[in-house]
């Protein structure tokens, strides 16, 4: 890695949260918390950008919905259409009752399976991924702030400052 | 910060700390199993064992080794299947619903009747397979062109819909469960003693480190399995009752069939999770997690599937009277009376009568009770699905038809069996999976534990 990280160990996710924008008014460059839980208004305190995985979501339902209204079309009116129990196949419109479940299936199908795809994509997170563990309880119950530095001098300081807000121990 | 009045039960007990949690919870994992759970995995393993003879049995013979006649042609597969399938609705309801609705209570239980749903799935589906007779042929009902000839299968028939239906929910589910799995297996592998340990729980987690961004999309992609899991779970049992009531069966023809599916399934699933939860919080040591108030939570939801149940059984009734329809009402004086009427009347007695007595706090909170009573609705619902199968069945529209049915040693093995292949993974998971979901779990430690609410109760005093 080109820029180097000064990193914090900190017990309890109130204070870890409430030191943050102490930092940040320091001019320190906090770039992530490790948490062994969602902290609530972590995100916001860190500035970051809303996540856009439940649009992905609904895009993958989108075309769920519209590959499985073509299948039906394709395969039971365009391709063999039957005639069952005098209910016979003319057209889509007129038949889509009884495609309805299908079709919510498999939009269901594709929104769920394609969300959760793209989030282990993007998370990266596939088996074999070695984790980058700092503390080996920070799946715990230790919380692991990061602040982003460019030289030695500037490490000691953001080491002193997390100390000051309340880490227990700091890491290189 | 979420804050909660102290007069609220607390959903911890114990005043944990966030450490003593991750100990707690991954005390089975780490440690070796008890007589307790060797002599059930030795129960299951047989059960198992029964389960792959008669299977294989059947399936190398053919179905004629079943006692099904020509009347009665669905009996116990199509009965276990429901059953089956029924329990697994209260996972998904747990994990989904409770958690739209922001029912903390949902957190310590929900990871256990999570896995329950998708044992329960696996159990459903094996009967959907004996059930075919020729289960080598089990791909036609996907859509696939056919290479006898170009036919599709047909879009219209509910099982059709129902492959759909069960597939995406059990494939929808797993990834729920595992999603929610990735943290907590994090936590176990960054505590792994042994090299063994170390590597299979760093191949499970995915390489998760739980960074804020992580977590951001995390609790989204909970949220909207959540919001697509709610109507998915409300679905599938829709569509299961539809194999029924799509057909023109008297006793299968009803339109109630799905909302009355729907909360006998959820009913099922709350009684098995009871059943299964009491057991293992006793043999894990997790009664601070799971507490007597959980117990009580899910209690009253047996409460009222089990009303509803009871009401849609009366409505049926008293439907088949008012149609006027000769063959509806002789359904149903058939089912009370007639040579089933043992079967109705323990479906009754379960279903509607038991559920009743948890109006009574004092039972509702008892430990022992609850056992008992999710025992009779296990029973009762199974009976259930009996009752409306082969009841309507056995006599139909001509009486040199009418038959009995009775069951052979390979479908009571298979049952018998299936509760093996149910448990054996169920065991399993108790032994190598975080049974809490305990990341999610340490969210509430600051607003809903005991020692929260002592302290809420401290500042008042002052």
């Amino acid at each position: 890695m080109s820029t180097k990280m000064a990193y914090g160990v900190f017990e309890d996710d109130d204070v870890v949260l409430s030191a943050i924008p102490k930092l940040r008014e320091k001019k320190f460059k906090v770039t992530d918390v490790i948490a062994p839980f969602p902290i609530h208004g972590l995100d916001h305190a860190l500035g970051l950008k809303r996540t856009r995985i439940s649009m992905t979501s609904f895009l993958y339902g989108c075309t769920g919905t519209s590959l499985a209204l073509l299948m039906i079309w394709y395969m039971n009116i365009w391709d063999w259409p039957m005639d069952i129990g005098g209910k016979p196949s003319f057209a889509l419109y007129k038949n889509i009752a009884a495609f309805i479940p299908v079709t919510f299936e498999v939009t269901v199908l594709c929104a769920a399976h394609g969300m959760v795809i793209t989030f282990f994509l993007r998370s990266k997170l596939l088996p074999g991924v070695e984790p980058h563990v700092i503390d080996d309880r920070m799946a715990d119950d230790r919380f692991v702030m990061s602040i982003e530095v460019k030289n030695d001098t500037e490490k000691a300081a953001a080491h002193a400052a997390m100390k000051e807000a309340g880490a227990i121990y700091v890491k290189d | 910060m979420h804050y909660e009045s102290e007069l609220r039960e607390p959903l911890i007990l114990g005043d944990k700390s966030l450490h003593q949690i991750t100990e707690d919870v991954c005390r089975p994992i780490e440690g070796k199993a008890n007589k307790y759970w060797w002599a059930a995995f030795t129960l299951a393993s047989m059960a198992l064992l029964w389960w792959i003879i008669a299977v294989s049995y059947t399936l190398g013979t053919g179905l004629g080794v079943w006692g099904l006649n020509k009347t009665v042609g669905w009996a116990w597969d199509i009965t276990n299947f429901v059953w089956w399938v029924g329990i697994g609705h209260a996972g998904t309801l747990i994990s989904a619903i409770l958690l739209l609705f922001r029912q903390k209570w949902r957190l310590s239980i929900n990871r256990s009747a999570e896995a329950m749903t998708i044992f329960a799935v696996i159990c459903a589906a094996s009967f959907i397979v004996s059930h075919m007779g020729r289960p080598w042929v089990a791909y036609w009902p996907l859509p696939l062109p056919n290479q006898f000839g170009s036919l599709w299968v047909n879009f219209n028939s509910p099982l059709v819909w129902d492959v759909f239906a069960i597939s995406t929910y059990f494939s929808v589910s797993l990834v729920f469960w595992y999603t929610g799995l990735i943290p907590d297996f994090a936590a176990v592998r960054d505590r792994a003693k042994t090299k063994t340990m170390k590597f299979w729980y760093t191949v499970l987690s995915f390489g998760w480190t739980g960074t804020a961004k992580n977590w951001q999309r995390f609790e989204e992609v909970s949220l909207v399995l959540a919001g697509l899991s709610t109507p998915l779970v409300l679905s599938v049992h829709s569509v299961v009752s539809m194999d029924f009531a799509t057909s023109l069966v008297p006793g299968w023809h009803t339109t109630i069939f799905p909302p009355y599916f729907v909360a006998g399934a959820i009913f099922s699933g709350f009684a098995m999770v009871q059943t299964l939860l009491i057991i293992t919080r006793k043999v894990l040591n997790l009664e601070e997690y799971i507490t007597i108030y959980h117990i009580d939570m899910m209690n009253r939801i047996i409460l009222i599937t089990g009303s509803i149940v009871g009401v849609a059984y009366i409505t049926e009734f008293f439907i088949a009277w008012y149609s006027g329809v000769e063959y509806e009402q002789y359904a149903f004086i058939n089912r009370a009376t007639g040579p089933y009427w043992w079967a109705y009347w323990s479906m009754m007695t379960c279903n509607v009568i038991t559920p009743q007595l948890f109006w009574s706090s004092k039972l509702r909170t008892s430990v022992f009770a609850t056992f008992f009573i999710s025992i009779f609705v296990n029973i009762g619902m199974w009976f259930e699905r009996f009752v409306i199968i082969v009841t309507s069945l056995h006599r139909d529209y001509m009486p040199s038809s009418w038959t009995m049915y009775h069951p052979t040693w390979v479908e009571v093995g298979i049952f018998i069996g299936s509760l093996g292949l149910f448990f054996v993974p169920f065991l399993l998971f108790t032994r190598f999976f975080p049974v809490i979901a305990m990341s999610e779990l340490k969210t509430i430690v600051k607003s809903s534990s005991s020692q929260a609410k002592k302290k809420g109760a401290h500042h008042h005093e002052h």
